[in-house]
């Protein structure tokens, strides 16, 4: 009788791409609770938002590329990069900032490039620097965590939010400013005279109100992740220990001249979530472990130049951007030594 | 404790090694026809020694090993080979491949063993041969030849000898039974292996720590001996040869080399008793142990297997149920190959039977994109990039591929296993390197006949650039040539144009042969040719291995032949003959120019009076068979033959005499002037007439010519005479012969005319004349008396002239030759003629003398 013919291994492990998306999007609890807790349902709104309009663009372009759309949506990639540009987005900025980045991830950053697995560039960072150059006003208006809110003032409310992202009206307790908008403002003052002047870091116990719980809600993501072997440990730790040497050289004790505390600039802004969901994008990363310590420290080093000498408070995105360019170049002179050969390779070497 | 190593990567894969342990070995009934697939190991088939029909014992050998790597064939039961065809192979490609049929009779005889009590008093030598005699192979799984495996280099000692009881592959537990039934066998095979290589300092056997029951039995059987028992974690793929390596020795096999080149021979358990059957009781490679797992069956055991025994009969006497099973697969799971035909036999390398059921190993899903996890990495065991090599398979990059060492890939699977995506990217690597390995072919095809073209575009360069050194040389000659005749203007000699003339135009009619420089040139080539081959030669030499030493030697030795001849001949060609000229006086310019015509045509004056004197022979003979056939027929021609014969005898005899006194004459090989070619005729008369000019008495040469014809013609008519009134038959002969005398005559007298049309020979009574050959070129040497006439005319008409007008005349001439030399070039060139460079060299010489001409005018 004639059977099946398949190719060897015949044996596989459980589980597809789907399972690590999933994974994925599972790590991104803690720091979505602590953002909830301190910004209010802003964020999940924003994720839930970017989550639909991801899909939905998903099997739109899917269609039009007569692709099965079942098959792809199921490896669930446009879900997250619409949680996690969800995340990194503001809470309640109007609701077409979020559908024009997460639009412009998926059909720009993704789908022209061929899709799931051949995009250069990280989708989400993608939409989110767009809405940046485009929208500054919008991407740069932060909620006001709930330690720095005023006796009258209440933190916002799910029906004030959807008010707000809906129909625009503005809502109390929608300040303006992140711990490193404020860092950066600041001019004249010691660092410590000027953390006792800002309530958001007065209130604060390392690296601005709110801003240090989201970190490390994400962090707490990034270790279930690493436990889980999602990905290897190279790419965060080294972004995260060079961000750490470069800022502890620079701290300079606290003068107003300082460019900020490694705890300030570990724990503040987006740096964990850049770290452990951004900087891993395994897609448009660096592909050998040798590889990928230096795509991690390319970004940790970028993200302190931009942050301490550059234009914008804030710098994953641009960091990860950047460095997504040179991960080729990367991953053509850090190829491993493969057994039986005294020295690694490199890629570009030709046969004779 | 054995110190272990760990290897990068791996995976750990369900074991499911229990559901074969429940039973103990088994045994199955003979199966109704017995295959043997001539190729069941790796290397050349072996070629069937038995024919069908014919009856054969269990352990006969059936198929003889055919060259260095192969091995020999047994029947695994009595019975009658009935065919000898095709079947389908048990090989990933489902091929079909020669295979001897055998059916079984049921008797089981078997033939008589040779047992050896004690093997280890023999020879290594005849150890090996009762290994390779017995047609064993590597059992784990590529069927390498043991004999060969086992007879390593010399420049190679072995001091590790690893046995490999890894078993790593999922399922398969035949290893792992056999180490616990028979380890006292294992370790005899194993100090058996280590005898027949030099005993290497250390032996030890690797278990996975998940037979302990192996581990146990295997330590057990070697205490008090120097064999080691080495127990790893599990981890797949421990037990690849390459890894056990790295596991046992922290060692790694360079890329490209075999285990032997650190100096560890690696065996598999199996092969290590089949080896110790085969020397301990004579007994050939006729069964095996294979685990025969998988829940589409219902009986899941090991059982020991006669080779040859088709699947199908060892599925039915498993229970197998069909409609469960998901695919058949021949190994484990991780690199076993799936079967297409459950037709095919069990082989030497078999060690597992595996049905899966549909539940256990489900249809794969289609492969998603890659997302550059990098699982595939970390469970790389040899730490390749199994993404980036999934990425440059794709695009064909075979370059890129080999940057990342695809080569070392071992296609153990567990990049496939792993991948989230359920891309089969080991069947991506085997293809890209099957195209590879079919690009390396060509591509050295290719280079083979680029090589070629490419000596062959140096030998036409080669060709090319002697010809051009002969050009050169040519017209280095002409510049001398025209520097002489510069020489000649600047002593003011008024007649040295005209008579330049005349030796040119005797130069032009002349065909050029090599002068010394050339040949000088030649030799110093062929010297450095020689030196270049002898060079290249010993160099190939001491690359080439022993097989083509010898040749090569010989090779070297006629080089260096050639090379002295070459040397010796450059030696010997010495300055006087390239001064070989006489030297000319410059004063006398007509002496000159003859002096000059002469030594280029006397150039080797010698070879020419011999040719001549060759022809002249051969001429008699035939005037001499010719009379001798007259005379036969007693034909009237008998007498003109005979005195035809009579001048040529004479004749030679002259041109022998000329040859010999060759040395002594600086003379060319005068008045024979029939047999001179057009050129020396025109010398001839040049010479003459130049003799005319300077004193007008001559002519006598011709005279002479003409007087003797005349007294020969005279005869003739007597003779003619004679045999009218004799009424001879002769007669008619006689007339013929007077009468082409009488042409004869007329021709010299023409001749002589043109010479002095006031000769007294002119002028006569009848005259007779044979001294002349009948069919001399005619026409030629007209041509050339013409252009000398010519040529004569312009240097009288010249010594009249004004040196200007000299000049100018020159000027005018030679614009109307350089005209023509143009476009005869042209034509050269339209037509692709090889004589092109001679005609460029012309047109070039051409316009440098014309250039001189009007510096010369500009001047006066």
């Amino acid at each position: 009788m004639a059977f099946m013919k398949l190719s060897s291994p015949h044996a596989t492990r459980a589980g597809d791409t789907g399972d690590v998306m999933k994974q994925v999007i599972l790590a991104c609890i803690p720091g979505l609770i602590a953002l909830s807790y301190f910004f209010g349902p802003g964020s999940l709104l924003n994720v839930m938002l970017a989550s639909f309009t991801a899909v939905a663009c998903e099997a739109a372009i899917l269609k039009l590329r007569n692709r099965p759309i079942g098959f792809y949506l199921k490896d669930y990639s446009a879900l997250v990069t619409g949680v996690l540009l969800g995340l990194a987005l503001p809470p309640y900025c109007s609701w077409w900032v979020v559908v024009v980045g997460t639009a412009s991830a998926i059909i720009l950053a993704k789908h022209l490039y061929g899709g799931m697995g051949y995009n250069p560039f990280n989708p989400a960072m993608v939409g989110y620097v767009i809405l940046l150059i485009s929208f500054p006003v919008e991407m740069t208006q932060w909620a006001a965590p709930r330690t720095v809110l005023g006796d009258d003032q209440s933190l916002v409310g799910l029906l004030n939010g959807l008010q707000q992202i809906w129909l625009g009206l503005p809502v109390d307790g929608y300040t303006g400013a992140t711990p490193l908008d404020l860092f950066k403002q600041n001019n004249a003052q010691l660092v410590d005279d000027f953390y006792a002047a800002q309530p958001l870091f007065a209130t604060a116990r390392w690296a601005g109100a709110g801003w240090e719980w989201v970190n490390i809600g994400f962090l707490l993501g990034g270790v279930y992740l690493l436990a889980r072997k999602i990905f290897t440990w190279h790419t965060p730790v080294s972004m995260l220990v060079t961000l750490f040497i470069l800022s502890a050289l620079f701290y300079d004790g606290g003068s107003s001249e300082s460019a900020g505390s490694p705890l300030l600039h570990l724990l503040s802004g987006a740096t964990m979530l850049g770290a452990f969901f951004i900087a891993t994008d395994p897609v448009s990363s660096a592909v050998s472990t040798k590889g990928r310590l230096f795509y991690g420290a390319g970004i940790g080093a970028l993200v302190f130049i931009i942050r301490a000498w550059g234009n914008y408070p804030d710098a994953i995105a641009f960091a990860v951007l950047l460095m997504n360019f040179a991960a080729p170049f990367i991953d053509y002179y850090t190829l491993p030594r493969t057994y039986g050969h005294n020295t690694s390779r490199r890629a570009t070497e030709k046969s004779e | 404790m054995t110190r272990i190593w760990s290897i990068p990567g791996g995976v750990h894969p369900e074991e499911n090694k229990t559901q074969s342990l429940q039973l103990p070995i088994g045994e199955i009934t003979l199966a109704d026809e017995m295959v043997y697939p001539l190729s069941q190991h790796i290397g050349a088939p072996a070629s069937a020694i038995v024919t069908e029909g014919e009856r054969v014992l269990a352990g006969q050998k059936i198929a003889s090993a055919k060259g260095m790597i192969s091995a020999n064939i047994h029947a695994s039961t009595s019975g009658t080979i009935v065919a000898i065809e095709d079947r389908t192979l048990p090989h990933p490609s489902g091929m079909s491949g020669p295979c001897i049929i055998l059916q079984p009779d049921g008797k089981d005889e078997f033939a008589e063993f040779e047992a050896c009590e004690d093997y280890l008093a023999l020879e290594r030598d005849q150890l090996v041969d009762k290994i390779r005699e017995a047609g064993i192979t590597g059992m784990g799984g590529a069927g390498f030849p043991t004999a060969v495996k086992l007879s390593p280099r010399a420049n190679q000692p072995i001091d590790t000898l690893i046995i490999n009881g890894t078993e790593c592959e999922p399922y398969i537990t035949a290893d792992d039974m056999l180490m616990q039934t028979r380890a006292d066998d294992i370790i005899k095979g194993t100090l058996l292996l280590a005898h027949l290589l030099g005993k290497p300092a250390r032996i030890v056997i690797g278990i996975e720590d998940n037979k302990p029951k192996a581990i146990k039995a295997v330590q057990q059987a070697a205490k008090d001996t120097d064999v080691e028992v080495a127990s790893f974690p599990t981890k797949y793929p421990s037990g690849g040869e390459k890894q056990l390596i790295q596991i046992l020795t922290g060692k790694e096999v360079p890329a490209g080399t075999l285990p032997a080149s650190i100096g560890i021979v690696l065996q598999n358990i199996g092969t290590t008793v089949a080896a110790y059957e085969a020397v301990r009781f004579g007994k050939p490679l006729i069964e095996r142990i294979t685990t025969v797992v998988g829940r589409a069956l219902e009986t899941q055991r090991n059982i020991k297997i006669r080779l040859g025994t088709p699947i199908n009969h060892v599925l039915a006497e498993h229970g197998f149920i069909p409609k469960n099973a998901s695919s058949l697969i021949m190994g484990g799971p991780m690199m076993g190959f799936a079967l297409e035909n459950d037709g095919v036999p069990v082989v030497k390398a078999t060690n597992c039977i595996l049905a899966p059921s549909q539940k256990e190993f489900p249809e794969p899903t289609p492969a998603q994109a890659c997302i550059r996890c990098g699982m595939c990495a970390e469970a790389c065991p040899v730490s390749l990039l199994p993404q980036q090599m999934y990425w440059y398979a794709q695009a064909e990059d075979y370059e890129k591929l080999e940057a990342h060492n695809i080569k070392d890939c071992i296609e153990c699977g567990a990049c496939s296993f792993v991948c989230p995506s359920n891309i089969p990217l080991v069947q991506y690597y085997r293809s890209a390197k099957g195209t590879m390995r079919q690009l390396a072919i060509e591509k050295e095809k290719s280079d083979r006949s680029r090589q070629r073209f490419e000596f062959r575009q140096e030998r036409i360069a080669k060709a090319e650039a002697e010809k051009e050194a002969k050009r050169l040389a040519r017209k280095k000659a002409a510049e001398e040539a025209k520097k002489k005749l510069e020489a000649q203007k600047a002593s003011g000699e008024t007649p040295a144009a005209g008579n330049g003339l005349v030796a040119n135009a005797i130069a032009s009619a002349k065909t050029p042969q090599a002068s010394p420089e050339e040949q000088k040139a030649k030799l110093d080539r062929a010297l450095v040719s020689a030196q270049s081959r002898l060079e290249k030669l010993q160099q190939r030499q001491t690359e080439a291995d022993q097989s083509q030493q010898d040749k090569l030697a010989a090779q070297i030795k006629q080089a260096e032949l050639k090379l002295q001849d070459a040397q010796s001949k450059l030696e010997s060609f010495s300055p006087e003959q390239i001064s070989a000229p006489a030297a000319i006086d410059p004063n006398d310019p007509v002496a000159a120019a003859i002096a000059r015509a002469q030594a280029k045509m006397t150039m080797a004056p010698d070879e020419k009076l011999r040719s001549n004197l060759e022809s002249l022979n051969k001429r008699l003979k035939k005037a001499e068979e010719k009379l001798a056939t007259a005379k036969a027929d007693n034909a009237d021609t008998v007498d003109a033959l005979q005195t035809g014969v009579d001048k040529l005898k004479e004749k030679v005899a002259t041109t022998e005499k000329e040859l010999a006194e060759l040395p002594a004459t600086a003379a060319p090989a005068a008045v024979s002037g029939e047999e001179q070619d057009a050129a020396s005729a025109a010398i001839e008369r040049a010479k003459a007439k130049a003799a005319a000019q300077a004193s007008m008495s001559d002519e006598d040469k011709l005279r002479d010519q003409l007087t003797a014809m005349v007294t020969r013609l005279q005869k003739t008519r007597d003779k003619v005479e004679t045999a009218k009134a004799d009424n001879a038959d002769t007669l008619d002969a006689l007339q013929l012969g007077l009468d082409k005398m009488l042409a004869k005559q007329q021709k010299l007298r023409d001749q002589l005319r043109e010479l002095n049309p006031n000769a007294a020979e002119l002028y006569d009574a009848p005259q007779a004349d044979d001294s002349v050959d009948k069919k001399p070129a005619e026409s030629e040497p007209d041509a050339a008396t013409a252009a000398i006439e010519k040529a004569k005319a312009k240097a009288a008409a010249q010594a009249n002239m004004s040196a200007e007008e000299k000049l100018r005349d020159q000027i005018e001439s030679l614009e109307k030759r350089l005209e023509k030399a143009k476009q005869r070039l042209q034509k050269a060139e339209s037509e692709d003629d090889e004589n092109i460079d001679a005609f460029r060299a012309g047109v070039e010489k051409t316009q440098a003398k014309l250039e001189q001409t009007r510096t010369q005018l500009e001047e006066s």
